[in-house]
């Protein structure tokens, strides 16, 4: 992006006008305006406000793309996030609920992007140790505890802030656990053996409600707890600000979740420049030339499995206090699948391309999705052609399955690729081509845009 | 030059011995015996012990231990196969391909959907009520392998070709999208069909029970019955993996696939259309995991759209268990298995006196296995330990 060739056609010209200069900060300021605007006057819940709503998402991404001076980008970005859409939220639950769940699915994308994109290892079985979490804080505050054992009480509410570290290092115990066994494998049995952890996490959730009920199998706990509201009087006596205890525990959850999703971030990324994060790189790009240069593998791989399973176990705590109630099928394997794709689609690797994906997935979920099945009842009730059993929302397994096989042959590197991976995906093909060319008759080659600039012998 | 080369070499085949044909067919064959037989005879060693040491505190658990033994046999024999016919496509894919193929346990799933749907089509016309069982069967296993087999080689095409030379993660990754899409396309198929969602099988009447023989314990007589449709399966399992073994270890194409398998670029040296190879691959492991979904589906008796995804991963284990890429090890792998999962699913919760289910934890034993052999024996019971290429 920095050293832009002179703009050869009319949407390049644009974007260069649009995102540095005057008319970048003028464009920027005033499409902020216009969306807050939007967001603001339109509360109800409808097809506008969904439009509305994804501008401003994508406003967020222009922000981070744009080539303004980074205090413009922080101040901007910062009042849309933190003054807009609580505001908003205010005026409308279900958004904010939206951007929370989108923030939960981010921190956990960025989580399993430490596994899957830093240190290539395909874990199947990530919505596990984000089980780990949530049941951990589910157990142990509430009744659970008694039914356990009745010389035990739930732990206070309260206990909720030390429980998200203690969900971080339960996590982490777990990745562990797993990790030791399986990570001399190879990357393709790792999938397999991370898969059937995740099966057995959930069996065993499903299951442990005898000879000791531990899990309340599968009734799930109910009743989870949420933390006292300490700032309650803070922000109706002092900011005068009229809200119902639902409405404060959005607030609370939102901001939660994004303080969470910026540690998360600040973390990853000094990982990922770090000397562990290259040792995580040599890895994935060549196992046994990592082990040549003296890179510990085991220890590397147990760090970032460990790291991973962390950021998913401490999210658990947060998302079984926020949902109130969790169960089995909460954590099946779809759910890993669902953040798979997430990493996928964003960029596997890249942590801006991650929690793009993150938004753009938890989007399709809640809003596109649904939103989808109203307009096909509509058409069916107009007499087209449409079975009468499609809803979308129950079809997520083939929206995900389809997006993830045409990212893989398309776009393997994502939306927004992470540059060190691009490489490697684009020159692996790249030295396979000549033996394939052959013996592959008409197989699509490799997309030429893929290919970096330097690289010309693939087109 | 070809031709002549191909002559000399078919009439090798012909001047072979028949002797070592049947012994290159029925040797891993036996192999299986021994393998079946013996984890047969350790089990109910184990579990005949484990209630001996009980018999003080349980005094009938030996008995009820000896009364239900040789229907968990039978029952292990029915898993071990049906994971032993569908861990031979996850093996011959992964010999050929090095590559997992995760959509396999749906291939399963659409052999015994398209088996359900050939009885419901023969009952919806009125064919089904008077027709002989064995034909029956004969027709669901035909349409199902040709159903799937057909299906795995378009999977192939449209999803993992592609990618072939890509990654190890990103055809892994294509075929768990593939996996996914399976379902929910013969989901979306049958919630607007007739079938349903669960699906019922239609079959012809196979008669009652198979009364195999008594025996008495103590004072009653416990009769070992076996249903036919287990029968049937069993049979036509061991069917198959002869003619697979007669296929891959006995004729000109199978030495394509082992040299395929053994190493791809010098095989296409040596005039080997790899890539129709491949495709046969699939084609075979398509079929095999066709038919047994259609014979597993009829020996339920209920089909539905996510039932492929279980019994995909425990086959998958069965692979590794008997050493991945090799087919002997496949077959071995999936009945030792079918035998320990069997025995745990009846016996847990006997020994355990209802605590625990042992239906629930048979999946997690399975999968206790799965970690347990790669921790220790990577290669597999019959697999040789390879060193990485660099």
């Amino acid at each position: 992006m920095a050293t832009m060739s002179p703009p050869t056609n009319l949407w390049e010209q644009v974007k260069a006008t649009l995102s540095r200069g005057p008319t970048g900060y003028s464009f920027l300021g005033l499409y902020a305006a216009i969306c807050t605007w939007l967001l603001l006057t339109n509360p109800r819940t409808s097809l506008n406000t969904d439009i509305a709503f994804a501008l401003f998402l994508l406003l967020l991404l222009i922000i981070y793309r744009s080539q303004v001076a980074l205090g413009f980008k922080v101040v901007l970005g910062g009042a849309m996030l933190l003054v807009v859409l609580p505001i908003f939220g205010t005026l409308n639950p279900f958004y904010i609920d939206v951007a929370t769940q989108a923030g939960i699915f981010v921190a956990l994308a960025l989580g399993l992007n430490v596994v899957v994109g830093f240190a290539g290892l395909l874990d199947l079985g990530y919505v596990a140790f984000f089980a780990v979490g949530a049941y951990l804080w589910g157990i142990l505050s509430t009744e659970q505890m008694t039914l356990m054992n009745p010389a035990w009480s739930p732990v206070p509410p309260i206990m909720f802030y030390p429980f998200i570290f203690l969900g971080l290092i339960v996590g982490a115990i777990f990745g562990v656990l797993l990790g030791l066994p399986v990570l001399r494998l190879r990357g393709d049995y790792l999938a397999i053996v991370t898969l059937g952890f995740g099966e057995v996490i959930r069996v065993l959730a499903n299951n442990l409600d005898r000879p000791i009920n531990i899990t309340n199998g599968s009734q799930g706990i109910r009743g989870i707890a949420r933390p006292p509201l300490i700032f309650a009087d803070f922000v109706r006596d002092t900011l005068g600000l009229n809200l119902d205890d639902q409405q404060l525990y959005q607030q609370f959850f939102y901001f939660a979740v994004l303080l969470i999703v910026l540690l998360t971030v600040v973390v990853v990324s000094r990982l990922k420049h770090s000397r562990i994060g290259r040792a995580w790189e040599a890895i994935r790009e060549d196992e046994t030339a990592a082990i040549a240069q003296g890179i510990p593998l085991v220890r590397t791989k147990l760090l970032a499995f460990a790291v991973g399973a962390s950021f998913a176990g401490a999210m658990g705590v947060i998302f079984a206090s926020k949902q109130l109630f969790i169960n089995p099928p909460t954590f099946d394997l779809i759910r890993s699948i669902n953040i798979l794709a997430m990493v996928i689609l964003g960029g596997m690797g890249s942590i801006p391309g991650v929690m793009l994906g993150a938004v753009l997935v938890t989007m399709l979920d809640l809003q596109i999705l649904p939103r989808l099945a109203n307009v096909l009842r509509d058409l069916q009730r107009a007499g087209a052609p449409i079975p009468s059993a499609f809803d979308p929302t129950q079809y997520q397994r083939l929206f995900f399955g389809l997006l993830l096989i045409l990212m893989m042959i398309f776009r393997p590197t994502g939306i927004l690729p992470d540059e060190r991976r691009k490489e490697e995906l684009v020159d692996d093909q790249e030295v396979d081509l000549p033996l394939d060319a052959g013996e592959v008759d008409g197989g699509e080659p490799p997309s030429p845009t893929q290919a970096p600039p330097g690289s010309g012998p693939i087109a | 030059m070809a031709a002549e080369a191909n002559a000399q070499t078919s009439a090798q085949a012909v001047r072979r011995p028949i002797v070592e044909t049947l012994r290159t067919v029925f040797g891993p064959l036996v192999q299986l015996l021994i393998f079946v037989v013996g984890s047969a005879v350790a089990l109910s060693l184990l579990v005949i012990l484990l209630s001996l040491v009980q018999l003080g505190a349980r005094p009938d658990l030996l008995t009820r231990t000896l009364t239900i033994l040789p229907q968990v046999l039978i029952d292990g024999l029915v898993r071990g196969f049906l994971f032993s016919t569908i861990a031979l496509g996850y093996t011959m894919v992964y010999g050929v391909l090095e590559f997992i193929n995760f959509a396999h346990g749906e291939i399963f799933m659409v052999g015994g959907v398209t088996g359900a749907a050939v009885g419901l089509f023969l009952a919806s016309i009125g064919l089904l009520e008077g027709m002989n069982p064995l034909f029956f069967v004969l027709l669901v296993v035909l349409i199902g392998m040709i159903v799937s087999g057909t299906l795995a080689v378009t999977v192939e095409r449209v999803a993992y070709r592609p990618l072939r030379g890509t990654p190890r993660l990103v055809p892994l990754i294509s075929a768990i999208g593939v996996s996914l899409v399976l379902q929910d396309v013969v989901r979306l198929i049958m919630t607007n069909s007739p079938m349903g969602f669960n699906a019922r099988y239609n079959a012809p009447d196979f008669g009652p029970p198979i009364r195999l023989f008594e025996m008495t314990l103590g004072d009653r007589p416990v009769p070992i019955i076996i249903s036919p449709k287990a029968l049937v399966f069993i049979s036509a399992a061991v069917i198959m993996l002869i003619v697979l073994n007669y296929l891959v270890n006995a004729t000109r194409l199978g030495k394509a696939i082992r040299a395929t398998a053994q190493d791809m670029p010098t095989a296409s040296l040596m005039g080997i259309n790899v890539n129709r190879i491949i495709t046969l691959t699939f084609l075979i492991g398509g079929a095999l995991g066709g038919a047994a979904g259609a014979l597993f589906g009829l020996n339920v008796g209920t089909v539905n759209p996510y039932m492929g995804f279980i019994p995909g991963l425990k086959a998958f284990t069965a692979a590794v268990l008997g050493g991945i890429g090799n087919i002997t090890g496949a077959m071995v792998g999936g009945l030792v298995l079918g035998f320990l999962e069997a025995f745990v699913a009846s016996y847990l919760s006997l020994f355990t006196n209802g605590a625990l289910s042992g239906a629930a934890y048979a999946d997690i034993v399975a999968f206790s296995i799965l970690i347990l052999i790669l921790i220790f024996r990577p290669s597999g019971l019959l697999g040789e330990s390879t060193t990485q290429k660099v």
